[in-house]
């Protein structure tokens, strides 16, 4: 039976992605399209504003992750004005940035992607949330879930500002030091997350790896992908979430290069479909060769999977013990399988937080040193971070009075754009046989994006947020025979 | 009693003011246990249907965040408007368009333009950009059309009360959903949100001089500036003295101006034209070389008094109103630098 199968959200939700797959006379499928139906256009109307209000400006691309993009923001600032923050500021920005990646982590795990493991990839869809989560692992664990959230964001609203739209970001350091009595805060908050990260890592270990059947499912050939990855690293090549080097793997695993953020547009290039709004990156090295992975193809993919795949370790040991394990589990990295993604975030929410509770222990960190104020006249920068859903670069060029000229933003998403195509292509090309689908099906489809954490508000400097979905099922002449709703 | 029925419901918007509902925290369990929540699309398994399905004004309220730009947003705002007693327009973008509203600065071509083709990033190609309807080989697929502008939420329907921050402080969104189901919401039309300017509840305004007067501005880059001293008093442009109070000052508790999110004060019309007079007042050179000095410090005046409210303005953008175009644009200048209007467009509103 042929015909068009269309996962996508309510007419009312417009903004988010849809899922279009197409079948063919066979009962196969023949292509799948991932459409992202919307732009907002931050980078046009971001000509003619100050410069230093970036940071401010472009955090309202996503009030999921507005911490990625102003601090990606204010480090292009740095740039900009060619100006180095004080070691103290330099401290205190990483130390809340890292405040940021657990609580963005754990929310992922627990909220969004985690219910699909936790409570199971095909359970009836009203369980799969965290309502579900906290009904297969009890209701202290919901309760400390939350306690936790509130407790590191509470840290975050103090330190920047607010934590939804920071404002502590200037070029050359932070605009308020961190008090001892904050900076106690700190230290009992990372010692907190350490613990909730062990608790994670175990309960992955107890529900995932224990079970054969979930593993499979890991391990299948519909989640897996062979491409490149990239990921910010330190000097020793172990992830790092707010500096470094970019370093780039191929699929065998070896180095292909590692490039400083000001020559990103040596390497990442941007390829345009007409039938999504989103823009597709790819390695100019190695080119855009069309939606395929594999060696030859520029094809590659940021965010926690990758992260662990181009580092040779974390920083930290309780998240260096994880690193181990994971690596170990899948017989040496790179780890290809987009499901693994989720114990990567694990991986990474230990290390944010072991990585926070030493910047609050280090003496410097209630230094009052925390600005350099910029004597030179701005002309173009170019920042980096990694956002909890990958590499972000943010680059501004300004007239001699800081006002922007231009600027180019490329987001975390759209980096994995076209492995996320690529998955979700072959997951439903895997699981799909004719029009008659149910709606578990399609879930495991859709958890081949999930897994990403994908943020098309990000991505499209569109709209944010989860996705409701619809299935149309049409027949070839577009009648439609079946409806499934997932709103 | 039974409890009231709510519905929250996003637009055009990043997603922070449903961040700022999960930033109840606890709280957020009273809130389930005060009001029967009917439609929230993304925390709870409700549809569309369901709403189409109540009596008209069967919800008590509607909590629509987002500014307005596209059909659907615009349908969904009009169905919310038929089945709630009362619409709250909830945050910055929903009550005067926010800070994406800033898109009305430049055509939905431009930006198109901009984004698919003039970035460095982007691949040489054959200048493919996104269409609404394109042939594939294995069928034809659609991208929705977009309005060519941004609009408040009470530009498309009417609105009763309007929540305003970016995001909504979570102590005001607590104590509306209070005063809902305790049936002592205010007049129609009120601001959910005390009515004074937030040097009120600045911690910092016993240092605010009665007579203040400015000889320069400087950028927040430029000075470490004093924690505990009035920012105003240092030279830095903070919205304060026109910005509604409400949030706390969190933003000068982190020694950074306020930038306006909070929106204006009642009785204001324009929020923008209302600070740049207020800060204009402080200026201290009364001879025009002086006055001028100081306003050619302030570089990007839409961007810094209309940061929020460009769309509820008198101004709206440079596209104007329903996509109609401002005069500046069908003059030819859409080339000219993007400040060139709001720059005009804002000392207009100065001396408004």
């Amino acid at each position: 039976m042929s015909g068009e199968i269309l996962i996508d959200p309510i007419t009312r939700l417009e903004g988010h992605g849809r899922i279009h797959i197409f079948v063919n006379d066979e009962g196969a499928v023949d292509r799948v399209y991932l459409q992202i139906p919307e732009l907002r256009g931050f980078e046009k109307f971001a000509q003619g504003r100050r410069a230093e209000d970036m940071p401010q400006i472009t955090s309202r691309i996503c009030g999921v992750c507005p911490m990625a993009h102003h601090m990606a923001g204010t480090k292009t600032l740095d740039d900009l004005y060619h100006v180095d923050p004080p070691p103290a500021a330099t401290k205190i920005r990483e130390m809340v940035y890292d405040a940021f990646m657990i609580e963005d982590h754990a929310l992922h795990f627990f909220f969004l992607g985690g219910p699909d493991f936790v409570v199971g990839p095909t359970a009836p869809k009203a369980q799969r949330n965290i309502l579900g989560v906290i009904g297969k692992v009890g209701l202290e664990i919901g309760k400390e879930v939350i306690g936790l959230r509130k407790e590191i964001r509470g840290l975050m609203n103090e330190a920047a500002g607010k934590a939804i739209h920071p404002v502590f970001g200037l070029p050359g350091g932070v605009s308020k030091q961190v008090s001892p009595e904050l900076r106690d805060r700190f230290v009992a908050g990372a010692a907190h997350a350490v613990e909730f990260g062990r608790f994670s890592l175990q309960l992955f270990r107890d529900v995932v790896l224990s079970n054969q059947a979930y593993m499979d499912l890991v391990l299948s050939d519909a989640y897996t992908h062979r491409t490149y990855y990239m990921g910010l690293v330190d000097e020793g090549n172990r992830t790092n979430f707010y500096d470094g080097r970019l370093r780039v793997v191929g699929p065998d695993g070896t180095e292909l290069l590692t490039f400083a953020a000001n020559e990103y547009l040596d390497h990442v290039g941007e390829h345009v479909e007409p039938w999504s709004y989103i823009k597709f990156c790819f390695l100019k090295d190695i080119g855009w060769t069309g939606f395929e992975d594999g060696p030859d193809s520029g094809v590659y993919a940021v965010a926690p999977l990758a992260r662990l795949n181009v580092s040779e370790g974390m920083s930290t040991p309780v998240a260096q013990e994880a690193y181990e394990e994971f690596s170990s589990t899948f017989g040496g990295r790179p780890v290809h399988h987009t499901l693994a993604t989720h114990w990567a975030r694990l991986v990474e929410l230990v290390n944010a937080a072991e990585r926070m509770g030493e910047l609050a222990a280090d003496p410097e960190i209630t230094s009052p040193e925390i600005r350099t104020i910029p004597t030179e006249t701005p002309t173009e920068g170019i920042g980096v971070v990694e956002a909890p859903r990958g590499t972000l670069f943010h680059h501004y060029r300004t007239d001699e009075r800081g006002l922007i000229t231009s600027a180019n933003l490329i987001v975390a998403t759209q980096n994995n754009a076209a492995r996320i195509a690529l998955s979700v292509d072959k997951a439903a090309k895997a699981l799909v046989h004719g029009t008659d689908v149910d709606e578990g099906l399609l879930n495991e489809v859709e958890m081949a994006f999930r897994a990403y954490d994908p943020c098309f508000g990000c991505a499209t400097h569109a709209l944010p947020g989860e996705m409701p979905l619809i299935v149309e099922i049409r027949d070839p002449r577009g009648e439609l025979v079946r409806e499934i709703r997932r709103d | 009693m039974s409890r009231p029925k709510v519905a929250f419901y996003w637009c055009a918007s990043c997603g922070g003011c449903e961040e700022a509902v999960v930033d109840l925290n606890e709280a957020i369990l009273d809130v389930v246990e005060a009001v029967d929540i009917a439609f929230w699309p993304v925390a709870m398994d409700f549809k569309v249907s369901d709403v189409e399905a109540l009596a008209d004004g069967e919800l008590a309220a509607a909590f629509v965040n987002g500014a307005v730009r596209t059909s659907e947003q615009r349908e969904m705002a009009e169905l919310l408007r038929r089945k709630a007693g009362a619409v709250v327009a909830f945050g910055a973008c929903a009550w005067l368009g926010g800070i994406p509203g800033l898109a009305n600065l430049s055509t939905r071509e431009s930006i198109l333009q901009q984004v698919y083709r003039d970035l460095p990033s982007v691949q040489d190609g054959d200048g493919a950009t996104p269409h609404e309807e394109v042939e594939v080989p294995e069928g034809r697929l659609h991208l929705p059309r977009f309005d060519d502008d941004v609009r408040t939420l009470d530009q498309v329907i009417d609105v009763d009360y309007y929540l305003p921050g970016c995001p909504p402080p979570p102590e005001l969104i607590a104590k509306a959903v209070t005063a809902l189901v305790e049936g002592t919401l205010p007049e129609k039309g009120s601001v959910l949100a005390p009515d004074v300017a937030l040097c009120a509840e600045c911690p910092r305004v016993d240092s605010k001089p009665e007579d203040l007067k400015l000889q320069r501005f400087h950028r927040p880059y430029e000075i470490v500036a004093d924690p505990e001293r009035c920012l105003l008093a240092q030279g830095l442009v903070c919205l304060g003295p026109a910005t509604r109070a409400g949030c706390g000052a969190v933003c000068v508790a982190a020694n950074m101006p306020c930038t306006g999110c909070m929106g204006p004060t009642g009785r204001v019309i324009d929020h923008g034209a209302k600070a740049l007079s207020a800060i204009a007042s402080l200026i201290e050179p009364r001879e025009p070389k002086g006055v001028a000095g100081l306003a050619e410090e302030l570089v990007d005046p839409v961007g810094t008094f209309y940061r929020y409210s460009l769309p509820a303005s008198l101004l709206h953008g440079r596209v104007g109103r329903n996509g109609g175009r401002s005069r500046t644009e069908r003059d030819g200048e859409e080339g000219a630098p993007a400040t060139a209007e709001p720059a005009g467009a804002a000392r207009r509103g100065g001396s408004a």
